[in-house]
């Protein structure tokens, strides 16, 4: 009979789109419920999109300053890190997963005791019947409805205890993948695209929890069935047994050939699909320009060209399982046939009972059987392998922006006046060595407000980031009222220094409670505050549901520009002592921008505040003006003074004033 | 037993076999290859019954009487059958791999097509990673289909049948007992797939809100990492993440019990068999042989029963995803050429001109007020023209109706005197260059994604040009200059660099006419200032209509149209609108918001 396992479906595994997906199991060989792999394939292809449409997204601003990029999907996985990962996650549950082998061990002894007792009643059974003993039948009935019974139970036990150990093993992954991801620093985020990111805590996850879920059981239980068969195979009668084992090597030859090729074949295939994916999704997110630009017949082509190419690959993978399966197959039933002669030669010849030959031709049924599955599994066995190593290697990563061990609190906020700002002896440089800030001295007094300018890459966001303690300085320090900000804890450091940027992202949920991430204790009123002084209460109730309209299903009706009053709100509602601006303002028209630096002057008294911008207006509210040239501050003055002056600011400024006019 | 389950497929509902009735067209080219296969899988599974025969012959002859030459031929027998069913299996993947994978590709190359000639409304209503998951996971799910459940719901009917039929031929007592637990057997998985895909249903969604979860972390790592609200995050986080874990207990629990009803029924019966084969076997009732084949039968049953229940799930999972497939396909496409009209009235003057247009979006409910209503506006051969006018009065959509990626709801828009309905799509699109407020760059060369704007007739001298005036002079600065790769698959470019790359992108043509909508909003200062000056240049000779939210980008225009409340309440230059237009002001400058500041 066909070995009992929990099989996935025949065809289902694998994740949508680049993983491969098998179509191994032919008719006859056994299979079963649980088509769970079928559900994920439909994940994992619109994980897929996700991921790439937030790479598209964050990559956009990620990649100005990134000069430090990481080129290749993996992150280097130290020796041994990933057994160690495997270890660690299992230590806790090594009972259950002793309990596991245990309760295999049984239900395949239960499962294969079967043709023993087939064996058993023709060989003892009728004799003694014949003699009118009972006996010996009453014991095959038993024993078989014992081992009936018996395999039925140990199955229902280990799928359980397995499925305990499985799911608390992912439950632990998952966590500790997202944890550290967000431990990580921003640095790292910029140069790790989120979709990447994304996919180790979605595919890979899925990869192993399919290799957890179905192939490692069927994996081990093929291998004990083997081991089980041949030693009752010897043990029965030492010919049969020894065919059986011989025929190993073939197989053996046969799963390792197929497995070389197909690595090469799917390998292929993934990359054909992920061609067919991007060109799919980038004409549907494009799909104005596309039009527009008559691109219809071109991306016809293109798209046809990807699309066949993926159909050819497809079909190979199917073909190459064809020959396995006819490969294997041959081996195995010639295999039986050449066991079933000298079986059935020694019976003829008297020299084993007849029993003896039915039990092994039973037994060489269940053999062979799930051989066509062999190597299917040992591919999702070797997909979850590189996942886990993707994702030790990511767990690896060491934050560079480590939290403090030995906390620090600040001095207490004095009255309404912010806090001091202090970078002493800064620089900055990338690991790979591009220098962004050469080193440098700043003094920010508390309550001052501070505009600094530049073109693109002078560095200002470098500053801004060093502020917020996204990156930590290469050398030197960030003072905080006289507190080097890496001995703050993280909820101290988020009530000192808060930082509004360009993309302002929305999370699912209602406006208010984005507004409310800046202080989730917050109430309705203190919300509405918030918003009310930013000048984003009025589109806000023109919303469907008001502050409680969900930003995802609705969402693509929030403007850009709505989205940035909204992070502006949650940042006033944080009510940080240093509140950072990097573009904040780019998304607004002219009156929103008026209103929110109207706004501003409320807003940013009693508070230290650096507000980086393109736009010249928002000087209009800072007492002092930095300028920044390639990673330098090449001019710092009150603003009025700048402007006066002969620099580099009042050429920039009147240039402003003119094309307002 | 097939009545059985066809009966089970019909109560399922006629309605996705209906369904599945329209993948005929697609299976029909290789429809020869698919039922070939069929016809081999069936002689294969028969094949497989044909075994316990000889292994019966071979006991009850041969080795009953001890003859070695007869065992030498039921071995070979034995071997040819098993030959023959290892080149069957083999014959029918190679038959239907290359037909049905093709079948794939047809299937989603229609989809592609379809969906790029779809009006741009349906687009605005369904975010890509739907579409996607049509164009792949589905598609998948339907090949997989064809090869497999489809062909094997047949061909393992037939098999039970005809085993049942060895069975009951060799002995009916036996037979009878070996088959009492098919039925429920058959039931049961049934029964069991309809709540397991439930159950899975249920974890699919829970990996679903988790996935957001980890995107969402990551996407807004600034925003999480800004606030210090990652404890928070990651609380979420294991929330979901638990829950999904007691769903993946529950679906553990369904498939303990259910393999240990497979595991335990048949063996009790195949047990049953055993004892009273005994018994029979020792009356002399029976033969030896007969036990063996019929043990060896019962073996060869059993996939086939416990595979119906499934292989009907996934019939019903493939008729789900043949409706999201059609689903999308049923979509009129935007008709392909024109609406002729019988008074094509070539209107007088030239340039572009709304007359009278309205417009809402078709999925508007009714009884809303339109978001365009009664646009009349005349921009004069040309002569480039600015649109003003508060966030969401629908500066955007208007532009959309020229090149008729919305259609207008009443009213007409003229290029020259002639009405764009009348016009064949890809012409108005010729005649028309677009920038858009979202620079979106393909997965090609700097050159080519700008040179897409020329239809093909433009050289590399109109690429330079094209390139100058829209400043792009970093593209030099790009590991391989113009033909640098950019895209999904290529170089990231910061959003002013797409900007500007896509205004040349709208200019490299020489169009008559050109809409701009915001094309410099995120250029720095300076930058900006040149791209004006160079843009002045080419807006000389053509016929502009530009989206502009600040006084700068206004300056490129020789009139200004302000758009309010979806109608265009004042036209003139710049200045005119400065003094007459208390909204204008606040608009260009934010100062006097208290005056006309009516948002």
């Amino acid at each position: 009979m066909t070995t009992p396992t929990t099989a996935p479906v025949p065809g289902g595994s694998g994740g949508g789109g680049p993983a491969p997906e098998e179509d191994a199991t032919d008719g006859g060989r056994g299979s079963g419920p649980g088509r769970d792999a079928d559900a994920t394939g439909t994940t994992g292809a619109t994980d897929g999109t996700g991921a790439t449409d937030g790479t598209g997204a964050t990559d956009g601003t990620g990649a100005t300053d990134g000069t430090d990029r990481i080129g290749e999907d993996d992150l280097p996985t130290p020796p041994g890190a990933t057994g160690a990962l495997l270890r660690s996650l299992l230590r806790e549950h090594r009972w259950w997963v002793a309990l596991c082998a245990v309760l295999l061990l049984l239900h395949q002894a239960a499962v294969q005791a079967g043709p023993l007792l087939v064996a058993y009643a023709i060989d003892r059974g009728v004799p003694a019947l014949r003699q009118d003993d009972y006996g010996p039948l009453v014991a095959v009935g038993a024993g078989y409805v014992g081992c009936a019974l018996g395999g039925g139970l140990f199955q229902y036990a280990f799928i359980r205890a397995s499925a305990r150990v499985n799911q608390s093993v992912l439950l632990d992954l998952r966590g500790r993948i997202f944890r550290h991801a967000q431990a990580l620093s921003v640095d790292f985020h910029e140069r790790y695209t989120s979709g990447r990111l994304i996919s180790r805590s979605t595919t890979d996850v899925e990869s192993l929890r399919e290799l957890l879920g179905e192939g490692l059981q069927e994996l081990v239980g093929v291998v004990l069935a083997f081991g089980y068969i041949s030693v009752m195979l010897l043990w029965l009668d030492l010919g049969t047994g020894a065919v059986a084992l011989a025929s190993l090597l073939p197989l053996f030859l046969m799963v390792r050939r197929y497995r070389r090729r197909s690595r090469v074949v799917f390998a292929a295939r993934s990359t054909a699909i992920a061609a067919v994916i991007v060109k799919f999704v980038e004409t549907m997110n494009g799909i104005r320009p596309v039009r527009a630009f008559r691109r219809e017949r071109v991306n016809d082509a293109e798209f046809g060209a990807l699309n066949d190419r993926h159909a050819r690959r497809n079909a190979d993978g199917m073909l190459e399982m064809a020959q396995y399966v006819v490969g294997s197959r041959l081996i195995a039933n010639t295999a039986v046939a050449g066991m079933v002669l000298w079986g059935a030669h020694r019976v003829a010849s008297g020299a084993l009972a007849l029993g003896v030959l039915a039990a092994a031709v039973l037994y060489l049924r269940r053999l062979y059987d799930p051989i066509d599955r062999l190597g299917m599994f040992l591919n999702s066995y070797q997909s979850a392998a590189a996942s886990l190593e993707k994702i030790a290697g990511l767990l690896a990563q060491v934050p560079s922006v480590p939290e403090a061990s030995a906390p620090r609190a600040l001095p207490p906020r004095r009255g309404g006046a912010g806090r001091e700002v202090v970078f002493e002896d800064v620089r900055f440089a990338y690991r790979t060595g591009g220098e962004v800030l050469p080193r440098f001295g700043l003094t920010i007094p508390a309550g001052q407000t501070v505009a600094v300018v530049g073109s693109t890459g002078a560095g200002k966001s470098t500053l801004a980031k060093l502020l917020a303690r996204f990156y930590d300085p290469t050398g030197g320090r960030v003072l905080l009222d006289g507190v080097d900000l890496r001995e703050l804890a993280t909820p101290e450091l988020r009530r000192g220094v808060v930082m509004v940027t360009q993309e302002s992202f929305l999370f699912s949920g209602t406006v208010a409670d984005n507004i409310a991430i800046g202080r989730p204790e917050a109430t309705r009123e203190e919300i509405e505050q918030a918003a009310k002084a930013i000048g984003a209460h009025d589109f806000i109730t023109g919303l469907p549901d008001g502050y409680d309209t969900d930003v995802r299903k609705r969402g693509g009706r929030i403007s850009a520009g709505q989205r940035q009053l909204v992070a502006f709100a949650r940042a006033l509602l944080a009510d940080p002592a240093v509140l950072i601006l990097d573009e904040a303002t780019s998304s607004l028209d002219v009156p929103g921008e008026r209103a929110v630096q109207r706004a501003m002057d409320t807003v940013l008294a009693g508070r230290t505040a650096v507000v980086i911008a393109h736009r010249l207006s928002t000087v209009e509210i800072a007492d002092r003006v930095l300028v920044m040239e390639a990673g330098r501050i090449v001019e710092d003055g009150a603003p009025a003074e700048l402007i006066g002056g002969t620099g580099r600011f009042a050429g920039l400024h009147r240039a402003w004033r003119e094309s307002l006019v | 037993m097939p009545e059985n389950h066809a009966t089970a497929k019909e109560t399922k509902g006629a309605s996705s076999v209906r369904t599945l009735l329209r993948l005929w067209p697609y299976l029909r080219p290789v429809r020869a290859r698919w039922f070939a296969a069929g016809v081999v899988a069936v002689t294969a599974s028969c094949l497989s019954l044909l075994i316990p025969l000889v292994l019966k012959w071979m006991v009850d002859g041969p080795v009953a009487e001890r003859d070695p030459g007869g065992v030498w031929l039921g071995a070979l027998y034995l071997l040819l059958l098993g030959v023959a069913e290892a080149l069957l299996f083999g014959l029918r993947r190679w038959l239907v791999a290359r037909p049905l994978t093709g079948v794939e590709a047809a299937m989603r190359a229609d989809l592609y097509r379809h969906l790029q000639r779809l009006p741009v409304a349906f687009h605005d209503r369904w975010p890509s990673g739907q579409l996607l998951s049509r164009g792949t996971a589905d598609l998948a799910m339907l090949r997989m289909f064809l090869t497999f459940p489809l062909m094997f719901i047949v061909v393992n009917g037939v098999t039970v049948v005809a085993g049942c039929a060895v069975l009951l031929a060799q002995d009916w007592l036996l037979g009878l007992i070996l088959l009492v637990p098919v039925v429920p057997l058959i039931v049961i998985c049934a029964l069991f797939e309809t709540k397991y895909a439930l159950v899975a249903r249920r974890a699919q969604d829970q990996v679903g809100d988790l996935t957001t979860v980890v995107e969402e972390s990551v996407l807004g790592i600034r925003v999480v990492k800004g606030f210090g609200r990652h404890r928070a995050q990651a609380e979420a986080f294991r929330t979901l993440a638990v829950r999904l874990r007691g769903t993946e207990l529950d679906k553990a629990r369904l498939l303990a019990a259910i393999w240990a009803v497979i595991m335990t029924v048949p063996e009790l019966a195949v047990g049953a068999a055993l004892v009273l084969g005994t018994v029979r076997v020792a009356d002399g009732a029976m033969s030896a042989g007969t036990l063996v084949a019929f043990l060896s039968t019962a073996l060869a049953l059993r996939w086939p029963v416990e595979s119906i229940g499934f292989l009907l799930a996934m019939t019903q999972e493939a008729a789900t995803a043949t409706e999201r497939y059609f689903e999308v396909l049923d979509e009129p496409v935007e008709e392909p050429a024109c609406r002729p009209r019988a008074e094509s009235v070539k209107a007088p003057g030239g340039g572009l001109r709304f007359d009278g247009v309205t417009f809402r979006y078709p999925d508007a409910p009714p009884g809303t007020d339109p978001v365009l209503a009664r646009i009349d506006l005349h921009v004069r051969p040309g002569e480039t023209m600015a649109l003003v006018g508060a966030t969401g009065s629908g500066k955007t959509t208007l532009t959309a109706l020229v090149p008729r990626l919305h259609e207008v709801t009443a009213g007409r828009i003229l290029l020259d005197g002639e009405d764009i309905a009348t016009m064949e799509r890809s012409r108005l699109r010729e005649l028309v260059a677009v920038a858009f407020e979202e620079p979106t760059l393909f997965s090609a060369s700097v050159g080519e994604n700008v040179l897409m704007g020329a239809g093909g007739e433009a050289d590399e001298g109109a690429l330079r040009r094209a390139l100058a005036v829209a400043q792009a002079g970093f593209v030099d600065g790009l590991p391989d200059g113009v033909r640098t790769q950019v895209g999904e698959q290529g170089l990231s470019l910061s959003g002013g660099q797409r900007q500007r790359l896509a205004l040349a992108r709208a200019v490299v043509g020489r169009p008559r006419f050109l809409v701009l909508d915001d094309p410099l909003s995120a250029l720095d200062v300076h930058t900006e200032a040149l791209v004006e000056a160079a843009l002045r240049d080419v807006l000389r000779g053509t016929t502009a209509l530009v989206v502009a939210h600040r006084p700068s980008t206004v300056q490129l225009a020789d009139r200004v149209a302000l758009l309010s409340g979806g109608r265009i309440t004042a036209v003139g230059t710049h200045h005119e609108l400065l003094r007459e237009s208390a909204e204008y002001a606040w608009l260009m400058s934010g100062t006097e918001a208290e005056g006309g500041g009516s948002r």
